[in-house]
């Protein structure tokens, strides 16, 4: 409902911004020249058509658009299914679908497999006198399909049996096109199918990708006939062409098989192995159903009469079935029905919000870890995780030790350590949590680590010969490394969690933060430095009042690069392992295929990468307005 | 009293081909102070790398050069710079620019804000303190750069072709405000220009220089500058002896030039 009134505006939306378009066209300057860069300019309408053609393939392909306008059709499809699942067995008898008829394509392997045997026996290094018993074998065992073959030979009864079968199909073919089929069952039948029915969720909601009991007339009458083909093509199978020459001709067969073998020696291995294939192909013949060539026939056309019947029924729901399923459509499995094709891996919109809605919901979230929420925690516990308990260690004098009477005095040295570990109480703080805080603390805690270490030594490099040399090979070596690359290492070292991903982006976020500053540094104008000096300033002034400032631009540059960086490392990173963060989320969703989750990740990833973007763009042009300018 | 002394000063700069540049030859000077000396010369003669070690930027080869009779060896407060491009702090306005020597020297922030006001009436920008200096004409940063180096109060200043890149207008203001500034602040200046014209207008004294090796080629003590302090700069362009020693140098410096073209063909 709300989204087929979404496509609606969207559509108009869409044409609206085209209409726009050929009015701005009219009134247009002729001087706007091709080439002019001010003809890029104003394209807001053209924004609006562009989100809405995104949005609209997505309802589209997501196949969310026959959701909404056609709510059932889904589970008619299912029915259409079932029936064509039905007939698939059948048909791969005949050449319907098929090149040729099975009986003919077997015919046709076994006969070759049967030469190829002759010729191999032929040229192989067995005693003739074998060689002559085998092949006259394989000609015998060739000699099976004539009677098989021949309508002469064919069981009056099973000729009785074919045509039954065909006069089946072709009873449901006139019935399934009358108003009153499926026949009407008992008032205690319908009523449990309308119970059951109760219990059926609808087509998208969670956990139930396509409603597989009939719902409609139509689905009905579809979901009866599937049942009803099923059943009489299950009879079609248990038919045997078995008449008394070939039965005849396999039993002989078998005994000089049995009689061949029994005369050969154990060392023999070439003659037991090629009277073992002879036996096997004679069996594999037995078993095939090998029909005389026009028995079948009134079968392969009640079945082609049947399949042009229901072809006819679908009606509306296959022009449904082409327009609004794009890319695929709904097959069916036994009972159950599933989305083949875009509708499966593309989540509709509308699903996508519910579980959206659902993740963000903080009781929920994923894996028992809300996406974002926060929790109360304990100032005395804040202050325990941020300082390093070795601070207490570090003042002098000693930890108390206990008295002869049992007791333990507390000195500064013990009260430094309990605020050090967080053991005294404090009131409560709501501390941000949940999988996207997870990811975003890991990348701004390794870009900083990655900036604080690494901007002072690009500066240094940019400045001396000394930090130039010697450090470059450290930096340049790891440098050229994909990041991940590195992660199995590290993850060993220091282990899956926080410090393990956040070391890692150290890493990433360092070696682009020194060849920034440093690239900074050195492109410091010369004439700025020397004024600096004659302006009265120390080595250490230059260094934070010019060199850095001048630096800034590449620095900001960089940084900008090491968030698209790290961000993209984060998420590889927690793919491979861990228990938090986006990138868990989604590797866990792809196990269990559950792909609205998936790509509610992707969506999350970007809008985060945007939002760093975003800032970043914000902060330069705060910071830096001069750049470009200078 | 702070005379800038200069007694045999030589400059040798090694060459990648592994011969040796003579920049400066033997260069002897005394500039009282007060004076205004201009130097001229075509490029190559040493004039910046006589202005870099005055400034302490270089050290030279052999000689010393003192100034109120200390040796020069590292840059200092007592000899301002002024650059061609102004070299501006891009990153402050120009408040905080011509502030920057006294903020370096951690002075009262109260008072530099009323010297810096001063200084930006002085150079005609008062009003502008609080631009971002990327936003100012050719011209005006280069006043910028004048009112920075001056509010230090320096004993010398030097000017490596200041007034190079901007347009004749500008230019023709801007040599006013610098006689200006020299009557008023009684300095001793050393202005490096390539403009025979400007090198004339401006020296009191004015040296042109020689290359290879570079060395002072001959003086003139010139009376234009003074004269420009109450004249217009455009009658003294038209003096006659202005006209004259104008022609006089210009001919100099085009023999200098043909000199080195024969010398490398």
């Amino acid at each position: 409902m709300v989204t087929g009134f979404i496509t609606i505006l969207l559509i108009l939306a869409l044409i609206g911004s085209i209409y726009y378009e050929s009015r701005l066209v009219k009134t247009e300057k002729i001087d706007a020249v091709f080439g002019d860069p001010d003809r890029a300019k104003g394209g807001v309408h053209w924004i609006i058509a562009g989100s809405s053609t995104i949005l609209l393939l997505w309802l589209f392909f997501s196949w969310d658009v026959a959701k909404s306008f056609y709510p059932e059709s889904a589970n008619e499809l299912c029915q259409i299914a079932k029936v064509r699942e039905s007939l698939v067995g059948i048909k791969y008898i005949f050449p319907i679908n098929e090149r040729q008829f099975k009986s003919t394509s077997v015919i046709d392997r076994e006969t070759a497999i049967i030469n190829d045997y002759k010729e191999l026996i032929k040229n192989s290094t067995i005693k003739n006198s074998d060689k002559g018993t085998l092949i006259s074998l394989l000609n015998e065992v060739e000699l099976m399909i004539v009677p098989l073959t021949d309508e002469k030979y064919l069981d009056p009864e099973v000729k009785s049996k074919i045509q039954n079968i065909a006069d089946r199909i072709n009873q449901l073919t006139k019935d399934f096109v009358t108003e009153s089929y499926p026949p009407i069952k008992s008032d205690a039948e319908e009523n449990e199918r309308i119970e059951l029915l109760k219990t059926q969720t609808s087509w998208g909601e969670t956990g139930m990708e396509v409603p597989p009991l009939p719902e409609t007339k139509i689905g009905l009458k579809f979901d009866a006939a599937a049942k009803e083909i099923k059943l009489i093509t299950e009879e079609f199978f248990e038919i045997e062409n078995k008449n008394p020459v070939y039965l005849a001709q396999y039993e002989k067969i078998k005994s000089a098989i049995k009689s061949f073998k029994n005369s050969l020696n154990e060392d023999q291995e070439l003659e037991q192995d090629y009277i073992r294939q002879v036996g096997k192909i004679a069996g594999r013949l037995s078993r095939s159903k090998i029909f005389p060539p026009e028995a079948l026939d009134s079968v392969q056309q009640s079945i082609l009469d049947f399949d042009e019947a229901q072809r006819q029924e679908q009606g509306s729901i296959s022009v449904v079935d082409a327009l609004l399923f794009p890319g695929g459509t709904i097959v069916a499995s036994g009972d159950v029905c599933s989305e083949q094709g875009p509708g499966r891996w593309l989540p509709k919109p509308s699903d996508t919000f519910v579980v959206f809605a659902k993740l963000l919901n903080p009781s929920e979230g994923y894996k028992n870890v809300p996406l974002i929420w926060y929790e109360m925690m304990g100032v005395n516990q804040v202050v325990g995780f941020v300082t390093p308990d070795w601070i207490a260690d570090i003042i002098p004098g000693k930890y108390p030790v206990h008295s002869s009477d049992g007791k333990v005095e507390s000195n500064l040295k013990s009260t430094v350590l309990d605020i050090a570990t967080g053991n005294f109480k404090a009131f409560a703080i709501p501390i941000p949590s949940g999988h996207i805080w997870d990811s975003f603390l890991r990348v701004i805690l390794g870009l900083g680590l990655g900036i604080i270490c690494g901007v002072p030594l690009g500066l240094f490099m940019g400045l001396s010969r000394f930090a130039a040399g010697y450090f470059d090979p450290i930096v340049e070596l790891y440098r050229p490394v994909p990041p991940l690359a590195w992660a199995p290492l590290i993850i060993t070292i220091f282990g899956i969690d926080n410090s393990g991903k956040i070391f890692l982006l150290f890493m990433v976020s360092f070696a682009i933060m020194v060849i920034s500053a440093r690239a900074g540094a050195s492109g410091t104008q010369l004439s700025k430095i020397h004024a600096a000096h004659s302006l009265g300033a120390s080595r250490w002034q230059i260094l934070r009042e010019v060199i850095l400032p001048n630096s800034l631009p590449e620095i900001l540059t960089g940084v900008r690069v090491a968030i698209g960086v790290c961000w993209g490392t984060l998420v590889a990173a927690e793919f491979l392992a861990g228990t938090t963060g986006i990138g868990f989320v989604e590797n866990v969703a792809r196990k269990y295929s559950q792909y609205e989750v998936i790509w509610i990740t992707i969506f999350v990833m970007g809008m985060l990468g945007l939002l760093f973007d975003i800032g970043m763009r914000k902060i330069i042009r705060k910071t830096i307005p001069w750049r470009g300018k200078g | 009293m702070s005379d800038l002394v200069s007694q045999d000063l030589n400059m040798i700069f090694p060459s990648i081909k592994g011969e040796t540049v003579q920049a400066l030859k033997d260069v002897n000077f005394t500039l009282k102070q007060g004076e205004l000396l201009s130097v001229l010369g075509p490029s190559g003669c040493g004039k910046t790398t006589l202005l870099n070690i005055t400034a302490g930027f270089l050290r030279p080869t052999s000689g010393t050069i003192r100034l109120g009779g200390k040796e020069i060896n590292g840059p200092g407060v007592e000899r301002g710079m002024v650059f061609q491009q102004g070299a501006l702090f891009e990153w402050l306005t120009v408040a905080q620019n011509v502030n920057f020597g006294l903020r370096m020297k951690k002075e009262d922030p109260v008072e530099t804000a009323e010297k810096v006001e001063e200084w930006l009436d002085i150079v005609g920008l008062s009003g502008f303190g609080k631009t971002p200096t990327y936003q100012l004409s050719g011209g005006m940063q280069q006043r910028v750069a004048l009112a920075r180096c001056l509010i230090n109060n320096p004993d010398l200043i030097l000017m490596d072709e200041p007034l190079g890149a901007l347009d004749a207008l500008t230019r023709e203001k801007m040599q006013s405000l610098v006689l200006k500034i020299w009557k008023e602040t009684g300095k001793t200046i050393i202005l490096i220009t390539h403009s025979v014209e400007e090198a004339l207008l401006l020296g009191e004294r004015l040296f042109v220089m020689a290359p290879r090796p570079g060395r002072i080629h001959k003086e003139y003590h010139l009376p234009f500058a003074s004269m420009g302090l109450t004249e217009d700069l455009r009658t003294i362009k038209n003096d006659e002896e202005f006209v004259s020693k104008r022609e006089e140098i210009l001919t100099m410096i085009w023999d200098m030039e043909e000199e080195i073209m024969g010398k490398e063909n």
